[in-house]
């Protein structure tokens, strides 16, 4: 189905929605692990690679295979049920998820069910109003990912209206960690707002831990959003007698892979419901499928009777029974919180709250980080990788690490700037210079031939030069109007090809026109 | 327990992705039903409070070190398949996504 | 040496034979081939022969031995594989039309090491599709007849395997036991067979049909050659979670047991007696009369729960079958055919009318009741509960063997049935194994040895058990009770099927020889 031919539902104003119903979400966010092979075999896990390329008899499913456990993936999985402050089950089994999908090679998913490894967690939230919001986590628990399927023909290579699939295992068997949330109550307005605060915060705790690249784009993380919508207890209600109204039927939006997708799909399905409520009628069961290009998310299938995927223990596998000292061990390795981390940092560099915000906007904290540690300035290093960088990144829709340059090239520039080497105007011609592959900071100035000039003589000279050019403006300096020096600056500067030190100038000026 | 109808073994048949005629339904409802109410007297044999055995030996913690091994190539891969291209299995239309 | 009297060496007389220069592995490879080629279009034991393959390998053991390499003790002795375990280079179809001519990119654990032990393999050998079945009627490739009396069959699923070692088709093969299916076809075709201990032998590779029923082991015509053939199969796979990490029992040195003094036997009151044919319980008097001549001290016990394994095993075994088979599905490999009349069919159509086209009824009546069992409302009713009917009868074992060292009872209840005698009646046929099903319920060891022939000229099988880990038990006591049964017969069991079927085939070998 094209974009165009998508008919959007009717969905009430957001206003309205609220006046109305009590929204409840609930978050599903599937894992990939970056471990080096699969959670049951071992195939390498590169992404992109050559279709089919990284498969084996155990992820292709074929006849007589069995899986064995990467340890490492259990040990990740541990380590993301700690730092969600979740319990670590002692003994706990995979189960085998029983359905019939092209793109699952043994037409059962090796998963976990009513043994998750982790559960009864929460993961704290801060929002933009400052408040804090506590996600409850029911459970995480490790399960593998599936092939990818190609669609031809039809118009738009879309799943519906195909003429047949084509299908990549290179992703089968890859392992994934399956958060659930509990159902999150008492958001209210800020429902959204809170997906999208939570699926943030969930990538920066697991970017810290190691244990995945997080990538949403590339589709290693990715959001399933659950939204229901129950009517309000009425003007005046407590809490408690809201909770109390039983909950709306929920429909499930699949693959929400960006945070401003998550933010959207929620507030669109709230919108919606509320629409088909008001105006009398039922919500469905089912799967939704977003659409990031017009916004909606249109039907997928009806929850039935054909969800029945017959658990059952997975006899292939023994059980994993984590020695309690063991976790104890992993729980030292967590990293600091990354909201505590953020505090931190925050105090130590000197940034206001806005200027914080900005640069976790653009995922510069570790760069940033690395950089003063390079020695630059905590100033310089939020200038390059907020300003910029994260301006160019964001343009070209990379990560601001993958625009070739590193940590030490700003630290570098700082540096000719803070020795008095290169005025601001410079180093940004040196940057260019840097983001065109030129080399380093060093390299691109002196192949520029970027220098201030040191020699006070030709600065004098030129100093002379333009006072005479410009008599009127001097006599203004002379009268006590000092702004009027900025002219005669922008002068020499033009007379010394850009290669002065405009403080030096000015100094020179004043020294000239005024009486000492 | 109540035995097992026609109807039954039809839904059965659907989730299980096996398709019965007519005469195969017949057929295999008919055994099906005798054996499901012979395998019923099971649920008289254990008490609750009975630990159910999925495993007929207590081994825990089987794992293997994250190291990469050998895959096989695509050709090995697609050796099997009834239909391929591009390196990859050709599959059918796919009604829905999951 | 003549061809045929090459066959009817034991597989520790070959490996001797070989060691000695007596003859050579093309020899006696060649030999089994052309007695394939002349006998297997009766007996359809074998549904693949690799000719070339096993005379490769046999040429390679010829060519090292001549070099003065070290060879391991089975160098240069053929085997047969069951048509279960993957093979590369031959094609593997688990007796299925759904997998007929796939040939697996890769080998099975235990084809590896037959493979490293410079076994030729024969060819693959017959079996009910995908294990399920008692009698091998159920191939997608014809049933295999039970050399004693072509009429009848040679037990299931492994019949191809023990028709191939009775009928001196191979002296050694590989079965897989799920529920009997390597003790029952030995029994009925008076041959031996053993069922390791769970995670005794790997199953890497091996098609599933119940992950946690499953183990693979050897057949034979002796205990001896049984236990050479387990040392080989035996031992630790880390590509098998479910592997133990342990040594494989001394299994072979167990095997020149000869006098059981001290060894505790128990029969088992609940698969011993009633509704088994008379001649079977004959033998099975003889038998035990036999170990106590050998020394051994029987008592009777009592394993409740024994009742109520059939059950649990119907719904355990097809449980886990349901999903093993659910990667059956005509889009990575198999067969695919698309549904009657319909044009441009969805995945889910082609998926369920190559699943219809390509199993028989046997696998689809199992599918559809393990699906049933685990589906949501069932499940604590009938899979729950089945694992917990396990925990009993692990149980029962477990006291057993409080008491004794052994368990034994007759392997079935009666002798090799007709041909088609059961095959409209699934529950008649499922009851054949009750006597071997308690032991794959609880994971311990089984072996069936022959123990003469029933009233109706056919034989019959003693099974014993032993506790897991404990296999070379059951090759001690097996092996001391062979002996005596060997010496009062005045020669191995299979003598006695020489004047049937048998008899015409080897004179005609002979007068090509
Ligand atoms: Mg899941
Ligand atoms: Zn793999």
């Amino acid at each position: 189905m094209s974009a165009q031919t998508h008919t959007a539902d009717s969905v009430l104003s957001i206003d309205d929605t609220l006046a109305k119903f009590d929204p409840v979400m609930g978050l599903e966010v599937h894992v990939e692990l970056n471990t080096n092979t699969k959670m049951f075999c071992g195939c390498a896990t590169e992404f992109g690679a050559d279709p089919n390329t990284q498969v084996c008899p155990i992820c292709l499913g074929l006849p007589g295979a069995l899986p064995v456990v990467n340890a490492m993936g259990v040990e990740s999985a541990i380590r993301i049920g700690l730092a969600l402050n979740c319990e670590i089950a002692s003994w706990c089994r995979f189960a085998r998820k029983n359905y019939f999908y092209p793109d699952m090679p043994k037409n059962f998913q090796t998963s976990q069910y009513d043994e998750p490894i982790a559960f009864e967690g929460y993961l704290d939230v801060d929002l933009d109003d400052g408040t804090t919001y506590r996600v409850e986590i029911e459970r995480a628990h490790m399960e593998e990912d599936t092939g990818k399927s190609l669609h031809v023909g039809g118009s738009t290579g879309r799943i519906q209206g195909a003429d047949y699939s084509l299908v990549d295992y290179n992703r089968a068997g890859i392992p994934l960690i399956e958060i659930v949330t509990k159902p999150l109550t008492g958001a209210g307005e800020r429902a959204p707002e809170i997906a999208r605060a939570y699926v943030s915060v969930l990538r920066d705790l697991l970017k810290a831990l190691g244990v995945s690249d997080v990538r949403m784009e590339q589709g290693s993380m990715r959001c399933d959003a659950n939204v229901s919508l129950r009517p309000k207890a009425g003007d005046g209600a407590t809490s408690a007698e809201q909770l109390a109204v039983p909950l709306g039927t929920r429909t499930e939006t699949k693959n929400v892979n960006s945070l401003r997708s998550v933010e959207r799909a929620v507030r669109y399905e709230m919108t919606r419901h509320a629409a088909v409520l008001d105006a009398g009628g039922s919500i469905t069961q089912e799967t939704r499928h977003w659409h990031e290009d017009t916004g909606v998310t249109t039907a997928g299938r009806p929850k039935s009777d054909a969800d029945d995927y017959r658990y059952f223990p997975e006899p292939d596998l023994v059980p994993a029974a984590p020695d309690a000292a063991w976790v104890e061990e992993l729980r030292a390795t967590l990293p600091e919180p990354p909201a505590e981390r953020r505090k931190r940092l925050q105090a130590d560099w000197g940034y206001s709250d806005l200027e914080m915000r900005d640069v976790i906007n653009a995922g510069a904290i570790e760069a940033i980080e690395e950089t003063i540690a390079a020695g630059a300035s905590a100033s310089a290093a939020r200038k390059w990788w907020g300003g910029e960088i994260a301006r160019r990144a964001n343009k070209a829709d990379v990560a601001i690490t993958e625009m070739g340059v590193t940590p030490a090239d700003i630290a570098e520039l700082d540096g000719l700037v803070r020795d008095g080497r290169l005025n601001d105007a410079m180093a940004r011609q040196v940057m260019e210079g840097v983001l065109n592959g030129e080399g380093s900071p060093t390299a691109v100035a002196d192949a520029r031939g970027l220098e201030l000039v040191q020699d006070d003589g030709a600065l004098e000279a030129a100093v002379d030069k333009v006072i005479a050019a410009n008599t009127d403006m001097a006599d203004k300096v002379r009268g006590g109007k000092v702004q009027a020096a900025g002219a005669l600056i922008g002068q020499v500067m033009k007379e010394m090809k850009g290669q002065a030190d405009a403080a030096k100038a000015r100094e020179l000026i004043l020294a000239r026109l005024l009486p000492s | 327990m109540s035995g097992l109808s026609r109807d039954d073994v039809a839904h059965v048949a659907t989730l299980a992705r096996i398709h019965l005629n007519d005469d195969e339904l017949d057929t295999m409802a008919g055994q099906l039903d005798q054996i499901v109410e012979w395998v019923g007297q099971i649920s008289e044999v254990a008490a609750a409070d009975v630990p159910p055995m999925s495993h007929p030996l207590p081994l825990t913690n089987v794992t293997r070190p994250d190291e990469v091994r050998e895959c096989l190539s695509a050709e090995e891969a697609l050796s099997g398949a009834p239909a391929s291209e591009e390196d990859r299995f050709a599959v059918p239309r796919i009604l829905d996504e999951d | 040496m003549t061809k045929t009297e090459l066959c009817l060496l034991s597989a520790a007389q070959m490996a001797n034979g070989l060691v000695a220069g007596d003859f050579t592995s093309v020899e006696l490879t060649q030999a089994h081939l052309d007695r394939i080629a002349d006998l297997n279009p009766a007996l359809n034991a074998y549904l693949y022969v690799d000719d070339a393959g096993a005379l490769a390998t046999a040429r390679e053991v010829d060519e090292a031995r001549a070099a003065g390499q070290d060879l391991p003790r089975l160098a240069g002795v053929p085997v047969a594989v069951k048509d279960i375990a993957c093979t590369v280079g031959m094609p593997t179809t688990a007796g299925s039309k759904m997998l007929e001519g796939w040939m697996p990119p890769y080998d099975a654990t235990i084809v590896a090491k037959l493979k490293s032990a410079k076994m030729p393999i024969l060819g693959k050998t017959n079996m009910d599709e995908f294990a399920m079945g008692s009698s091998t009627e159920h191939s997608a490739f014809g049933p295999t007849r039970n050399p004693w009396d072509l009429d009848r069959i040679p037990g299931g699923s492994g019949g191809g395997s023990s028709a191939a070692v009775g009928a001196y088709l191979a002296p050694l093969a590989i079965g897989s036991d799920t529920g009997g299916s390597i003790r029952q076809p030995a029994a009925v075709t008076g041959t031996v067979g053993t069922k390791p201990t769970y995670g005794g032998v790997s199953r890497y590779g091996v098609i599933a049909l119940a992950s946690s029923l499953d183990q693979i082991g050897p057949c034979a015509r002796s205990v001896t050659d049984t236990a050479l053939l387990h040392e080989v199969l035996g031992g630790h796979d880390e590509m098998d979670s479910t592997s133990l990490d342990a040594p494989v029992p001394a299994v072979v040195e167990a095997s020149s047991t000869r006098d059981l003094t001290g060894m505790k036997i128990g029969v088992v009151k609940e698969i011993s007696g009633e509704g088994f044919q008379p001649g079977v319980l004959a033998r099975f008097e003889e038998a035990r009369a036999k170990l106590v001549e050998l020394g051994a001290e029987i008592v009777e016990v009592s394993c409740p729960h024994f009742t109520s394994a059939m059950a649990a095993y119907y719904l355990v075994l097809p449980s886990e079958a349901s999903s093993n088979l659910a990667r059956y599905d005509a889009m990575r490999y198999g067969l695919r055919v698309g549904p009657d009349g319909v044009e441009s069919p969805s995945a889910e159509q082609v998926m369920a009318a190559s699943r219809a086209a390509g199993f028989g009824d046997e696998v689809k009546r199992r599918i559809i009741l393990g699906t049933y069992a685990l589906s949501s409302g069932y499940y604590d009713a009938y899979y729950g509960q089945a694992q917990k009917v396990r925990t009993l009868i692990a149980c029962d074992f477990e006291a057993a063997f409080e008491q004794v060292d052994v368990l034994i009872s007759p392997t079935t209840p009666t002798t090799a049935f007709k041909l088609g005698e059961k095959l409209d009646d699934p529950l008649a046929m499922y009851l054949g194994d009750l006597a071997t099903i308690p032991a794959n319920l609880a994971g311990v060891p089984g072996m069936s040895i022959p123990v003469g022939v029933a009233e109706d000229n056919l034989p019959v099988g003693l099974q014993f058990l032993a506790p897991a880990t404990q296999d070379q038990r059951l090759y001690a006591v097996g092996a001391a009770l062979e002996a005596a049964l060997t010496e009062q017969w005045g020669g191995p069991m299979l003598d006695q099927a020489a004047h049937l079927c048998l008899a015409q085939p080897f004179d005609k070998q002979e007068a090509g020889a």
